[in-house]
Formats: C-alpha cells, sequence, structure tokens
C-alpha cells in the first residue's frame, strides 16, 4: 500500500506535466487553426472562378482561376480607388511621422512645463470614437474646398495615428542615451548635426516601422474613408458604398486586396509591435 | 533658438494639429446635433429618439459590447499565457497570434461572409456532413440572432489579437520573481495567475479594454459586411444618416450617443481598475 503511493506520487506528477503540454500544444494548434481558417477560405474564393464563388456546394480548395480577380481589377472604379487609398495612406503615414516623431523627441529629451498636458492630450485621443471626426470635419472641408480630396481624408486618418506616433517615436527616442548626443556637441556639432548624424541612422528602423503602421492604420479605415469620399473613394469606401450592389466574387477579391497589403506590414513591423504597446499603456 | 524654447517648438506642430483637428472637431459635433436655423434645438435628438430603429440600435451595440469584448478577455488571457508557456517556435505563434490584428474590419467582415453566406463554406460543410439537404439562408432578416452570432465570431476573430498583445506585454513586465517566491511556498499555477499575473496586469487590462470598449461601440464595417442594414447599429445608423439620408445634425446627434457612452465605459474602467500611484511598478 504504501509501496504503491511511493511509485506513484511521482509519476503523477510527470503524467500532470504530459498533460499539461498536451494541453498547451493541443490550444495552440486549434488558436491557430482558428486564426488561419477563415483566411484561408477567403483565399479560396478569391482564386475561384466567378461561377464557382457562387456554386454550391463549395470544395474548399481553390482552382486557381483568376477570373474573380480579372474582374475585380478592371470592375470600374476599382484601379482609382486602389490608387486613392495609397495616396491617402502615404500622406498619412507623413503627416503622423513628421507631426508625432518631433514631440515624441521633445517628450524624450526635455522637461519642462506643460509636459503632462500634452501627454494628456495624446492619452485623451484614446478615449474617443475618431472615426466620428469625420461628421464635423466634412463641413469645414467643405468650407476649405477639402472636401472629397485625399488630403482632406488624410488628415482625418493622421488623428488616428498620431498618438501611435508619438507614443512609438517616443519609446524609440528613450532607447537612445543622451551620451550619444553630447559627445558629438563636444566633437562640434550642434544639436541638429549630432540629430542627424547619430540619432538619427539608430532610429530609423523604428521610425519606419511606425510609418508602416501609421500607413495601415490609413489603410483600414473605413467608416471616416466612406464619408468623407464620394468621387475619390478608397477602396474601403468603394466597397463599403457597393457592398448591397456588388456580386460575391467582387467582395472577396476586395477583401484579399485589402488583406493582403495588411499581412505583410504586419509582418514587416511583427518585432515593434510589442515595444508599441507595451509603451503606449502607461 | 535656445533649448528653453525648443520642445515648445517640437511640440508646436503636433498640438496645434490636435486642437484643429481633434478638440475642434468634438466641440462642432455637439454643435451640430443641438443647432438649428434659429439657435438652440431638440429637434434632432428627438428625431433621433423617434426612430424605431434607435432603441434597437443602441441595445445591439451595447449588447454586441457586453457579449464580444469579456469573451476576448478571457481568449486573450489565455492566448498571452500560452504564448509565455511556449518553449519552441514563439515568435512564429506570435505572428500567426496578431494577424487579424492588421486586418481591416471590412475585410474581417468580407472574411465572415465567405462563411456564412448561403453558398459559402458553412453550408457547404453542413451538406457536405449530410445535416442539411439545401443551403439555408443564414444572413437574412428572418434570422437576425444568427447575423449578431457572425457579427460576434468575426468580432471576436479580428480584434481579440490587439487584447493579446497589450496583455503580453503587460505580462513582460511582471518580475519573475514574484513567481518564483511564489512557487516556493507551493501556490499552484492557477494560484500564480489569480494572486499574481491578474493583479500586477492591472495597467494593461485597463487600457486593452477601455480600447477595446470603445472599438466595440464604434462596430460598422463587420455588421454592414454581414448583414447590411438588418442589424442596426449606432454607428451603421449615424453612417446612413450623413450619408443615404443627408441629414448631418441627427448623424451627429447619434455621434453625440457614442461619444456618451465611450465616456461613461472609458470612466468606469479607469475608476473600477485604478492603480494607486504606489502600486505601480
Amino acid at each position: 500500500m504504501t509501496d504503491a503511493i511511493l511509485t506513484d506520487t511521482p509519476r503523477s506528477v510527470s503524467d500532470a506535466q504530459a498533460a499539461g503540454r498536451f494541453l498547451i500544444i493541443a490550444s495552440t494548434v486549434l488558436l491557430c487553426v482558428w486564426v488561419l481558417v477563415p483566411i484561408y477560405l477567403l483565399a479560396v474564393n478569391t482564386l475561384s472562378s466567378p461561377q464557382e464563388v457562387s456554386g454550391f456546394p463549395k470544395s474548399g480548395v481553390p482552382s486557381f482561376d483568376f477570373g474573380s480577380v480579372q474582374f475585380f481589377v478592371s470592375f470600374a472604379g476599382v484601379a482609382r480607388a486602389l490608387w486613392n487609398s495609397v495616396v491617402v495612406a502615404v500622406l498619412t503615414m507623413v503627416l503622423s511621422i513628421g507631426l508625432g516623431a518631433p514631440a515624441g523627441y521633445a517628450l524624450t529629451r526635455f522637461d519642462f512645463p506643460g509636459k503632462e498636458a500634452f501627454r494628456m492630450l495624446v492619452v485623451m485621443t484614446r478615449a474617443f470614437p475618431l472615426p466620428l471626426l469625420a461628421l464635423p470635419l466634412a463641413v469645414m472641408f467643405i468650407r476649405v474646398g477639402l472636401d472629397d480630396t485625399a488630403l482632406g481624408l488624410a488628415l482625418v486618418h493622421t488623428v488616428l495615428a498620431i498618438p501611435f506616433a508619438v507614443l512609438i517615436t517616443f519609446s524609440i527616442f528613450s532607447g537612445i542615451p543622451i551620451e550619444l548626443e553630447e559627445a558629438a556637441w563636444t566633437l562640434g556639432c550642434n544639436r541638429w548635426q549630432a540629430f542627424q548624424k547619430v540619432v538619427l541612422p539608430l532610429v530609423l528602423p523604428g521610425i519606419t516601422a511606425s510609418a508602416v503602421f501609421a500607413f495601415t492604420i490609413s489603410w483600414n479605415e473605413v467608416f471616416a474613408a466612406a464619408v468623407l469620399t464620394i468621387e475619390n473613394r478608397t477602396l474601403t469606401a468603394f466597397l463599403v458604398q457597393n457592398l448591397n450592389v456588388s456580386p460575391l466574387h467582387l467582395k472577396f477579391a476586395g477583401g484579399a486586396a485589402l488583406v493582403i497589403p495588411a499581412l505583410i506590414f504586419i509582418f514587416a513591423v511583427r518585432k515593434y509591435l510589442f515595444s508599441m504597446w507595451g509603451i503606449a499603456n502607461r | 533658438m535656445t533649448p528653453r524654447f525648443l520642445p515648445y517648438a517640437l511640440l508646436l506642430p503636433a498640438t496645434l494639429f490636435l486642437l484643429v483637428f481633434f478638440l475642434y472637431p468634438f466641440v462642432q459635433i455637439a454643435v451640430l446635433a443641438f443647432s438649428g436655423p434659429d439657435g438652440f434645438t431638440l429637434q434632432h435628438v428627438q428625431t433621433m429618439t423617434s426612430h424605431w430603429k434607435f432603441g434597437t440600435a443602441l441595445t445591439n451595440t451595447i449588447v454586441l459590447a457586453l457579449i464580444v469584448v469579456p469573451i476576448q478577455l478571457v481568449m486573450a488571457l489565455s492566448m498571452a499565457t500560452i504564448v509565455t508557456k511556449l518553449r519552441t517556435g514563439r515568435s512564429a505563434i506570435l505572428y500567426i497570434f496578431t494577424i487579424p490584428l492588421g486586418l481591416s474590419d471590412l475585410a474581417a467582415g468580407i472574411i465572415w461572409l465567405a462563411i456564412f453566406e448561403q453558398s459559402g463554406f458553412l453550408n457547404s460543410l453542413l451538406y457536405g456532413l449530410g445535416i442539411i439537404e439545401r443551403p439555408i439562408l443564414f444572413l437574412g432578416y428572418q434570422n437576425i440572432w444568427v447575423i449578431f452570432i457572425a457579427v460576434v465570431l468575426a468580432e471576436v476573430w479580428r480584434a481579440t489579437a490587439i487584447v493579446m498583445v497589450i496583455l503580453v506585454s503587460g505580462m513582460g513586465l511582471i518580475p519573475k520573481e514574484y513567481y518564483e517566491a511564489a512557487e516556493v511556498f507551493g501556490a499552484s499555477p492557477w494560484k500564480r495567475f489569480v494572486k499574481i499575473t491578474l493583479p500586477m496586469l492591472r495597467p494593461s487590462l485597463q487600457s486593452a479594454l477601455i480600447l477595446r470598449t470603445l472599438a466595440a461601440f464604434e462596430v460598422f464595417a463587420v455588421v454592414i459586411a454581414l448583414g447590411g442594414t438588418t442589424l442596426p447599429v449606432l454607428m451603421g445608423e449615424t453612417f446612413q444618416w450623413q450619408f443615404a439620408l443627408q441629414d448631418r445634425n441627427v448623424a451627429s446627434a447619434y455621434a453625440l450617443v457614442i461619444l456618451a457612452i465611450s465616456v461613461v465605459s472609458t470612466l468606469f474602467f479607469l475608476r473600477v481598475l485604478r492603480v494607486p500611484k504606489e502600486a505601480r511598478i
């Protein structure tokens, strides 16, 4: 009896460990399936002919027919919408980094009255449903002639992206010791030269990552784009405004066109994703 | 320029930008919602509340958030815990888990449309298994609850990643010594999770919950893609009034409602999950 317990105890511990390992692996696999299968199914629909897309039942394997893709690309307005999406996203990227990076630098390197107020302003943007800005700005843009322009929409998207740009660049600049800059000053550089020659090369990858993130925010945004653009629609606006009239294969190819760049971008910035959000918490 | 003014010069562009394009427009929303031809009016608010879709839209939006956010929290906590326990392939798994984070809500809606539409993959699967004889119209107005479930699934699928990322980076900040000490005293893994991880994770939980609840109130493209206007939500109604009915005053009144529930929920989470200054890491 006592023997049995003695030999049994260690085994049950290792059993529990093995069971734990199995549980972790099984749930990891399940979660990966949960994330990847819907994307796979979209790919199947995109790579099937229009007839197959609306046919029934579906096989679950793509036929690698490019009919849907061709239909989508040649559909009136799609090429222009794609181009508009890119223009708006590039403008957003430039604006948010151009405005956000200096602020991030100032927050890292200086202590000054009003610093907390600015931080509050940036943090506050996250407590508001920002896409709603499109409503009053639509009125304002008509007054100043920015209605239905790429720049107008990019300004709204910049409001969405700027808190990220400030906080990310803040964390990146914080990673560069001030001593490096001070060394450059003692060697005769002025502040701008030191920044340009010493700091900039070091922070460039991080800045690029936050620029890519700004691009993705703009690329994905739906509500403001749909409200603010009529003639110069972005891809998301084009898809939303045509949802109830467009055939299935157009929707799926459009969805794929939205997904593919986003996948590449997130892959490109994956290294920074966690430091970004870790900092953004504070 | 003297160093004293340099920080202000660097902050000026971003500050001006936020004042003009963030603070001023939000004031403008209230102005639009309450102003008529002869000054202050409650006309637009009345138009909004007396419309039959308003109550449904408000209820749908709040119920959606109440269902989606807790599911996401539990899932994200499990995902984050699993990730920290992985020995191999951690970065690959993390990348896969974070993929939906980069996707547009419209794309997510379209992806789940591929599953739920009449000739979609769910019907094909059920047909293949011999459960049904002909495809079912899942996303019709006859079964709004199916649209509701589809929206919940699409939202959980798309936006759990962002909660997970916030929690994973928060877990990285918890000192390892706490766990070691707890282990020495014989605390079980579950006990360690409840007594160390959860309390220490408060700041991250707080920002994740605020972010996600707000985004849940803004749900728009997923609903439009899956159900058109069959399932009214606040953001969708705002869009209808602004775009289809061309009445930006009523649209602004809707915007104020979304703003109000967002501010209330933010204050709620700030209060419930507040972290005393001396308890911060």
